[in-house]
This record gives structure tokens, C-alpha cells and sequence, in this order.
């Protein structure tokens, strides 16, 4: 265990009944650093949360949060941590500034003594503050849970999912929000299925069926992927999906957005054999070309592995 | 303490700002007291029945006098024989016919016996059985006041010492102090803490360093208080609007109804520590508490007509004990000494489910 380590996890496993949730999960997490957890609904990424802010006891396995041992000493421990569960937690029958008041009671603070921690994102809502949390937008709800969640300036912050259901420009601010944070020297363990957030954090831990299958940076989760990418669009975007994946020499074949993610079997391709054959097909408007990986185009071959 | 008084407050928002609640805490005492009070009555008043009496002689004319003369009943007329009777129930003109034998009055006066007949139309058979003492009580006064003791033989048996007017509404108000309790404390206990759960937020209050005991007390001292108001409104309204009495003694009344919210409370956060979302704890708490506090406490149905098994089940329902204890402080006039046991039985009760639910609150999501 470094000393240096915010979060230390060592094979955690934790299974409901005959479901397993998690599997032997081992990663640690340094002071100050943003961690992203990548995987999709049904991955084990909210239990793992659960384990890690003394909610749920791991079955195996024992984990370390700000030098706490999440079972033992789960109560020093719940003054430290600042956690955002998936659902954003407010009360939505108060207002915008009584959630944040009721908040820093309960933690035994007030908000003026941590404010400069949360001015950043609270003056966005502040315009609000008499408004009742469950008459907010997605956006506003989570930057006011956010708020909650750091008004007893805890050391480590715990995100479950924060930007599922918020728009994309709220998404934006709130991973600005987030660096900013990361700067002031909080440890953040964040989850999200959106792939483009995990290009945000320090490393990433994909997390697949309970189990963690590759921690790294981003950069190097998207070098690891070494075969040659092509991205494809066409005019009739479902023919080119099923033609590509009729095609005998087809690796991997994945809707991203507007075009379509393509690796062959053969080690030397060129995009003309794959323009040539998708007009055989009888795709028109057919474009070919190689593209550098992505977090997701690595996710998507270490799952298929 | 700081932590705990903010949310004690905080639980006052969510009680004062849905006026669902509100209506539920406030409205629901008054609308069930004058509901109890006027529409559910046992008791019978202007009754349609009509007589039956070939010879009308002065015997006969005088206890029809004081049958008309009562409240109870509504004399329609007279019918020419009982065969007459049975048309007349159908068609629903009368309830009851009360049948003279012919030549009443010769037949008293020679045999020192004569008989009546009370006919009831029985398809309500609790309203049929109160009109036929209601009869027999008023013939039993007149043979009293005009016959001597032993002239007519008509038994009548009537237990009607601490309701000499047999009004319901004095049975119904301590039945109705446990019901709203119940609903107050129990209900809307376990809904108010599983909606925490449903909403996510018990999540973040777990991981706050609010201690379980915290959360329990903050959550039920809002309704500890106002079940507490519940109750104080219920006796002043009983008193000015339906002038049901409290003879006991008034400060042993309110402790006893201490002790019952209390019971009530910790029923309600054992439901609540055992149900994740509000509709299971709606659900629980009308189901498992509402329908025995109603059918097995002795609110409305006597516990001794019940079958022997669902005598024995009474046993565990709180309320049964509670009504005992209420009704002796507030009908008899009676003191403790006639009623420890029941407080006891009811304390530990109230001991057991508040270490049961303590236990079983608990400090992680599983």
C-alpha cells in the first residue's frame, strides 16, 4: 500500500444471493487523482461504490478509503467521504438552499464555513436558491448534489454515475467542475457509461460483469488497441452495419454515432478492398477511413475477448 | 446535536409542505369523529313499526302511548292481523310490529299474564336486536310504573350502566383515539422513512456520521408530537361537539395515551426497516395494523362473541389493551388500580417492538 494511496481495494468480491456483483476487484487510487470506472448498466460499478462508502461489506476482500478500513472503521470513515449515489439525493420538497443547509448540519458543518469549496458551483445555482430542489433541471439538480455532497470538504468524493439523464452541456460544466476539484487535491472516484467522459480522468478501470479488466490511463487503454481501425459511413447506415458483419473477413463491426467502428482479420487492408466490396454490395455514398481507437474501441475489444 | 436539530427541522418541512399529510394528520381526526359520531350509530331512532291489537283496550292504548311517545319509534298505524305483518316488512312500510293477544287487558287482569309479540324484519340483525330491547325496555318501564313487579312477566336485559343512553359515540371515541394513532404514528411513520429509501437519500444519510438513533428519533419525534395534538383535539372536539365525558382522571388518560403512540412508532419503523419502497409499507400498515386495530380490538365487535383462536390473536394487538385502559379512565371514571395490567401488557409491548425495530434498523444498505 503506497502512502500516497487515497484508495486501496484488494479483490473485493461481493455476490446477491446467486448473482455475482463483483469479482476479486483490486485497485488503488492516489491522492488527488480522478478515477473513472467504465462499464455498462449492470457491471458492478454501483456496488462497488456501496463497498467503498461503507454501505454494503464485501463477501471477500477488504478495502482502505483515506486510510480506513471501509468495515471496521466505516464510522470515522463516513465523516471523510463525500458521496453522490447514482439517483441525485435530494429532497425535493426543499429548496435549493435548504438541501445545502440540511446537508452541512447533518455533517455538523455550516455552509459559510466550507463555501469557498463549493462557490465555484454553487453561484450557478444560487440564482435558484429558493426554489424547491424537485422544480430543477437535471443539470441544476446535479450541480445542487454535488454541492451537498462537498459542503463537509470531505478528502475523497465518491460519483456514482453522475451525468447519467443531464444534458450535454451541463455534462461539460460538470466535468470542469470536476478538474477544478481535482486541483484542490480531492480524490475522485467517478462512474459513467459515457465514454467520452472517461478521456477526462487521470485513469480509468473498465469494469465488465463484476470483474475490473484493464486500469490505465486513457492514452494507453486506447495505444493497447493495435489493429488497424477503419470508420465507415454510408448512405443506408443499418445495410452497412449487417453487409459488414455478412463479410467473412469481418473482425468487429460497431455502430458509433453516424458511422460505423471496423477491424478486419486480415493483417494487411486497405480501405479500398472494403469500399470496393461494400459497393459489390450495393451501398452507395460509401466513405473509408482509418481512424486512431478510442477508449470505447478498446472497451469493446476487451470485452469481446 | 447541532446535526440532529437540523433534522428534526427538516422533517417538519416535509410534514408542513404536503398537503397530503397535512390533511392526513389534521383533517382525517375531525372528518372520523363526526363520521363515528353521527353516520355509524347503533343506537335506533325513529323507527317506523306499527301495532297489531284486535281488542284495543286501555292496557293496550297505554303501552302504545309510550311507545309513541319515545324517540325510538315512528308509529305507522295499526294492521288488522299478524298475517299482515310479513307484506308490510317486504314492502318496507315498517321494522318491527308489536302484537297484542286479543283481549289483553282480561287476560292480565284473570291469568296475571299476557303476551306481546315483537316482530322484528331482522335482515340488520344488530339494528333488529336493539329495536327489540328498546320495545321490551318501554313495556318493562310501564308494567313497572303501572303493574307492579311481578304482574306482566316480559324479561328484559339491558347493559347499559356507563351508556345509560346507549350513545355509540362515547364507544367510538377511544376506538377512534387508537385508530387515528395508529394511522398517524404507525402509517405515516414507516411511509416517511421508506420514502427516504425510495428517493436514494437514506443512501447519503447512512453515509453521514448521523448515528441510526438519530435518524430513527429525528424522523419520529415530528409525529410523537403532533399524534400527541391528534389526540388532545379528538377529546375536545368529543367533549363539545358529541359531550362524550372523560370521568377518569385526565393526565392518567394522556400518559396512557403516551405510551400507546410510542407502541405505535416503533411498529411503525420495524415496518419500515423491513420494507424498501411505501407502497409495501402503506400496504403493511393498513393491511397488518389498521384492519386489527378496526375488526380486533373491540372497537367496533365485541371480542367475546369472537371464535376462540381469533380471541387469543386479540392478545397481540395493541390496541385491544389500549381500549380496555381508555375506556375505564374515560367511561368508568376508574384509576389505574383497576387497569395495571393492561398498561403493563401494553409497556411491554412497547418495550419489545422498540428494541425490535432499533435492532433491526440498520446502519448499512443491507
Amino acid at each position: 500500500m503506497s502512502a500516497n494511496a487515497s484508495v486501496v481495494a484488494t479483490e473485493l468480491s461481493k455476490a446477491f444471493k446467486a448473482t455475482r456483483a463483483l469479482a476479486d476487484v483490486s485497485f488503488s487510487v492516489e491522492r488527488g487523482e480522478l478515477f473513472g470506472f467504465i462499464g455498462p448498466d449492470g457491471s458492478g460499478k454501483t456496488t462497488l461504490f456501496r463497498i467503498l462508502t461503507t454501505l454494503l461489506v464485501p463477501d471477500a476482500g477488504e478495502a482502505f478509503v483515506d486510510g480506513l478500513h471501509v468495515v471496521r472503521d466505516y464510522r470515522e470513515l463516513r465523516k471523510r467521504i463525500g458521496y453522490m449515489p447514482g439517483r441525485f439525493s435530494l429532497y425535493q420538497d426543499l429548496t435549493v438552499a435548504e438541501n445545502l443547509s440540511f446537508f452541512a448540519s447533518v455533517f455538523g458543518t455550516t455552509v459559510e464555513e466550507n463555501y469557498d469549496l463549493i462557490r465555484d458551483i454553487y453561484v450557478q445555482i444560487e440564482p435558484f436558491r429558493d426554489r424547491k430542489a424537485g422544480k430543477l433541471s437535471g443539470g441544476m439538480k446535479q450541480k445542487l448534489a454535488l454541492s451537498c455532497a462537498l459542503i463537509h470538504r470531505p478528502t475523497v468524493l465518491l460519483l456514482d454515475e453522475p451525468t447519467t439523464g443531464v444534458d450535454a452541456v451541463s455534462r461539460r460544466e460538470f466535468w470542469d467542475m470536476l478538474l477544478r476539484l481535482k486541483s484542490a487535491g480531492i480524490s475522485i472516484l467517478v462512474s459513467t457509461p459515457y465514454m467520452d467522459e472517461a478521456r477526462l480522468c487521470d485513469r480509468v478501470g473498465l469494469i465488465q460483469n463484476g470483474t475490473l479488466m484493464q486500469v490505465d490511463t486513457p492514452a494507453n487503454i486506447e495505444n493497447s488497441f493495435d489493429r488497424p481501425l477503419f470508420g465507415i459511413t454510408a448512405q443506408d447506415r443499418y445495410r452497412l452495419l449487417t453487409t459488414l458483419r455478412g463479410y467473412p473477413f469481418a473482425n468487429s463491426v460497431y455502430a458509433f454515432g453516424e458511422s460505423v467502428h471496423y477491424t478486419d482479420r486480415r493483417n494487411e487492408v486497405e480501405p479500398s478492398m472494403l469500399v470496393d466490396f461494400l459497393q459489390k454490395s450495393g451501398l452507395t455514398d460509401v466513405a473509408v477511413r482509418p481512424i486512431g481507437a478510442g477508449v470505447e474501441d478498446a472497451f469493446m475489444a476487451l470485452m469481446d475477448e | 446535536m447541532k446535526s440532529f436539530r437540523g433534522f428534526v427541522i427538516k422533517e417538519f418541512f416535509h410534514i408542513f409542505r404536503d398537503y397530503r399529510t397535512l390533511l392526513i394528520l389534521f383533517g382525517m381526526p375531525v372528518i372520523q369523529l363526526v363520521l363515528f359520531g353521527y353516520a355509524v350509530r347503533n343506537e335506533i331512532q325513529d323507527i317506523n313499526i306499527a301495532f297489531v291489537d284486535s281488542t284495543n283496550d286501555h292496557v293496550t292504548r297505554q303501552i302504545k302511548e309510550r311507545i309513541r311517545a319515545s324517540s325510538y319509534f315512528n308509529v305507522i298505524g295499526q294492521l288488522p292481523s299478524e298475517r299482515d305483518i310479513r307484506e308490510a316488512f317486504q314492502r318496507g312500510l315498517i321494522k318491527e310490529a308489536v302484537v297484542f293477544e286479543p283481549g289483553f287487558a282480561s287476560r292480565l287482569a284473570h291469568d296475571g299474564v299476557a303476551d306481546i309479540r315483537i316482530v322484528t324484519d331482522a335482515t340488520d340483525p344488530n339494528t333488529a336486536k336493539s329495536m327489540q330491547a328498546y320495545t321490551a325496555s318501554i313495556i318493562a318501564h310501564y308494567q313497572r310504573d303501572h303493574l307492579g313487579s311481578t304482574a306482566l312477566r316480559i324479561v328484559t336485559e339491558s347493559r347499559m350502566r356507563f351508556n345509560p343512553e346507549l350513545k355509540s359515540v362515547n364507544l367510538f371515541v377511544p376506538g377512534l383515539i387508537a385508530l387515528i394513532l395508529m394511522l398517524v404514528c404507525a402509517l405515516m411513520t414507516s411511509i416517511t422513512i421508506t420514502r427516504e429509501k425510495e428517493l436514494g437519500t437514506m443512501e447519503v444519510l447512512l453515509v453521514s456520521p448521523l448515528k441510526p438513533i438519530h435518524i430513527i428519533v429525528g424522523k419520529v419525534l415530528p409525529y410523537f408530537v403532533l399524534s400527541f395534538v391528534n389526540v388532545v383535539t379528538i377529546l375536545v372536539l368529543a367533549r363539545l361537539v358529541f359531550d362524550v365525558p372523560v370521568r377518569g382522571s385526565v393526565p392518567l388518560l394522556l400518559a396512557e395515551c403516551l405510551l400507546f403512540i410510542l407502541c405505535a412508532l416503533s411498529l411503525g419503523i420495524l415496518i419500515s426497516s423491513r420494507s424498501n419502497s411505501q407502497q409495501t409499507a402503506t400496504m403493511v400498515s393498513l393491511a397488518g395494523l389498521l384492519l386489527p386495530t378496526v375488526i380486533l380490538s373491540g372497537f367496533i365487535f365485541p371480542i367475546s362473541s369472537m371464535p376462540v383462536a381469533l380471541q387469543l390473536f386479540t392478545h397481540i394487538v395493541p390496541a385491544k389493551w389500549f381500549l380496555i385502559i381508555i375506556r375505564d379512565i374515560m367511561l368508568k371514571g376508574i384509576g389505574i388500580e383497576y387497569f395495571w395490567k393492561e398498561t403493563l401488557v401494553l409497556a411491554g409491548m412497547t418495550l419489545i417492538l422498540m428494541t425490535a425495530s432499533a435492532r433491526s434498523f440498520k446502519t448499512r444498505l443491507e
